[in-house]
């Protein structure tokens, strides 16, 4: 079976953004960017899947920039088969890339997509689930564990109050969790290799999906400055303080 | 008159509280609030629903494929019951953040994900980037599918209401997903996202056996829900649904221990807005500093059992 990992390029997780002084945006000039944490573990889920010969070939696939390029390059160093970039200078909402991935799943017929479970720079949460909709395919949410045998797929997913185990008949949606695995470093001749392996690109126009935005940002603030704290000297001033100053005992 | 619908989470047996924060914020909004239970055996949780002040009908489905509350059937559900309703609105927990995204790709219409403020009708104050940057929102859809974050809304009233109870015609069994087992972690202390007290730990603790001898005594003075960052969950001290932070829970007590904690963004993003926030590290340096309004530098395995004993 075929696997689709949709990837993000964002900005990297280390980074703390800035606002802009006029309220437009985050400054993203000079800005270290990366591939989003959560798709580094789905492409991880998807070569490991292949590796122990479940899967036939990894598809990486990116909405964006050309420099989703890199993103991609580095996709095919942890080890997927080739590449896809749906080239696009609008601001691609999940609406909009659940649309793309779609497309190219109609072209492709994968038996599974694995998904990051969130954008860590929209922190939206939505994509995996919006395709799985647009499909029709049932989705495996916040995945911890993922194991694939005679046709079906067995998920363990985080819920809010422990966790949970689902059955699916395959073709299925999967959305990554922390835990599901660590993803490998991409080695120096995996970098090499990389290159060599195929990226074609396409235009949102090719797959006949309108990503026109349905959401504006109006601005972006700052968020609430916490007062500035102090540093107690031992226990019994910070049960003084707590006592007497915060009141919360 | 605008008509909003909420759906509601529960267990079948209770409702559960982040209800009542999604229909605070359905009531900022502003409009006639119908509160959707969709459940197996639920009745009780919708006569629950039906006393939260403000709200003026409760629809009820109650059927055997709701009992699992997989996110195709009740997605597929509420769409079926979409038509006069401006605004759809689940809280961002995990069954919200499970199910909701469907429904609105089912409407062609995008999720606006984990508002924080209402600024009108269709415009929403959500946070991006791990909280850092508050981005205030317009929709040009016809239907407003949106998340709500718990800690953004003061609870509706529990009380008081006494909503009609209207039920429901169930949709198809979609028949895509199995159950197979639940594992869900046994704790005699409050929910995270209820507690008024929290007590994290984090690596700095060192393992899950001294996370809870040096933690539990502390929690215990307060009656506290017990938290944790991401790096003490990847190293097994505590199940996942003890992590705080960006990817994890977003909570806002009254007061936030951060116990061998650095202080990441990613985990700030997840308890900055608690009201008071303690932090003990003995890393002068540590981030946590910069939004503990109290702050201890010192080791931990000293600190936590001198102040459980000086609190007496
Ligand atoms: C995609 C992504 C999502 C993430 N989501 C989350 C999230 O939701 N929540 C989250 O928490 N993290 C999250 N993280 C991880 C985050 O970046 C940090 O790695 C993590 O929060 C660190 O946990 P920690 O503070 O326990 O560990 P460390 O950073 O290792 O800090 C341990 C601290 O303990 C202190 N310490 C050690 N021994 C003692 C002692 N004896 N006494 C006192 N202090 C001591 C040290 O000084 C140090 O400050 C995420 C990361 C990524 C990439
Ligand atoms: N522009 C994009 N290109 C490819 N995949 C994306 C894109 N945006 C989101 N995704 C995928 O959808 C997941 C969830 O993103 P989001 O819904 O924006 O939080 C990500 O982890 C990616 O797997």
């Amino acid at each position: 079976m075929k696997i689709l990992v949709p990837i993000k390029r964002v900005v990297d997780y280390n980074v703390k953004v800035r606002v802009k002084a006029d309220g437009t945006g985050v400054d993203l000039a000079n800005v270290k960017m990366s591939m989003n944490p959560f798709d580094e573990i789905a492409i991880e889920e998807a070569v490991r899947l292949r590796e122990a010969g479940i899967a036939t070939e990894v598809i990486a696939v990116s909405c964006g920039l050309a420099a989703c390029q890199e993103t991609l390059r580095t996709a095919m160093a942890i080890g997927a088969d080739r590449a896809i970039l749906v080239e696009s200078d609008v601001d691609l909402q999940p609406l909009a890339v659940a649309k793309l991935i779609k497309a190219v799943a109609a072209k492709e017929q994968p038996q599974m997509v694995i998904f990051g479970k969130q954008a860590i720079d929209d922190d939206a949460n939505q994509t995996g689930q919006m395709f799985a909709a647009l499909t029709g395919w049932p989705q495996a949410t916040f995945a911890s564990k993922v194991v694939v045998a005679n046709g079906m797929a067995t998920v363990t997913r985080e819920i809010d109050g422990g966790a949970e185990t689902l059955e699916f008949k395959l073709p299925v949606v999967v959305t990554t969790d922390l835990r599901l695995n660590e993803p490998r470093y991409a080695t120096l001749p995996n970098i090499m290799k990389a290159k060599k392996k195929q990226l074609d690109t396409l235009k949102p126009a090719d797959l006949g999906v309108d990503v026109t935005p349905r959401l504006t940002t109006l601005k972006v603030m700052d968020p609430p400055k916490r007062g500035a704290g102090v540093k107690v000297a031992d226990v019994k001033e910070l049960v003084a303080k707590l006592k007497n100053e915060a009141k919360v005992i | 008159m605008t008509q909003l619908l909420v759906i509601a989470e529960h267990d079948n047996a209770s409702l559960k509280a982040a209800t009542l924060n999604t229909v605070a914020a359905a009531q900022k909004i502003g409009g006639e609030i119908h509160v959707l239970v969709a459940g197996s055996g639920c009745a009780s949780v919708a006569a629950a629903a039906a006393k939260i002040a403000g709200v003026a009908k409760i629809k009820l489905a109650d059927a055997a494929h709701y009992a699992d509350q997989t996110a195709e059937n009740v997605a597929a559900l509420v769409v079926s019951q979409a038509a006069g309703y401006s605004h759809i609105l689940a809280a961002a927990t995990g069954p919200g953040k499970n199910m909701l995204p469907r429904v609105a790709a089912l409407l062609d219409v995008a999720q606006i994900s984990e508002i924080t403020a209402v600024e009108s009708q269709d415009t929403f104050v959500r946070p991006t980037y791990a909280g850092n940057a508050m981005a205030t929102v317009k929709s040009a859809d016809a239907v407003k599918v949106i998340t709500v974050r718990t800690t953004g809304f003061d609870p509706a009233a529990g009380e008081g209401g006494s909503a009609a109870i209207e039920p429901i015609a169930a949709a198809a069994d979609l028949g895509l997903t199995k159950l197979i087992g639940r594992e869900i972690t046994k704790s005699a202390r409050p929910e995270l996202g209820a507690a008024k007290v929290i007590v994290s730990g984090g690596r700095g603790l060192g393992s899950g056996e001294k996370y809870h001898q040096v933690l539990e005594p502390l929690a215990d003075k307060f009656n506290a829900a017990l938290g944790a960052s991401r790096a003490a969950v990847d190293a097994g001290f505590v199940p996942n649904d003890y992590q705080v932070g960006q990817t994890g829970k977003i909570v806002a007590p009254q007061l936030y221990f951060a116990i061998g904690i650095s202080g990441a963004i990613q985990h700030l993003a997840g308890m900055k807005d608690s009201k008071v926030i303690v932090a003990i590290n003995k890393d002068e340096d540590a981030p946590i500093f910069q939004v503990a309004d109290y702050g201890l530098v010192a080791d931990l395995f000293q600190a936590v059992p001198e102040l459980v004993a000086e609190l007496g």
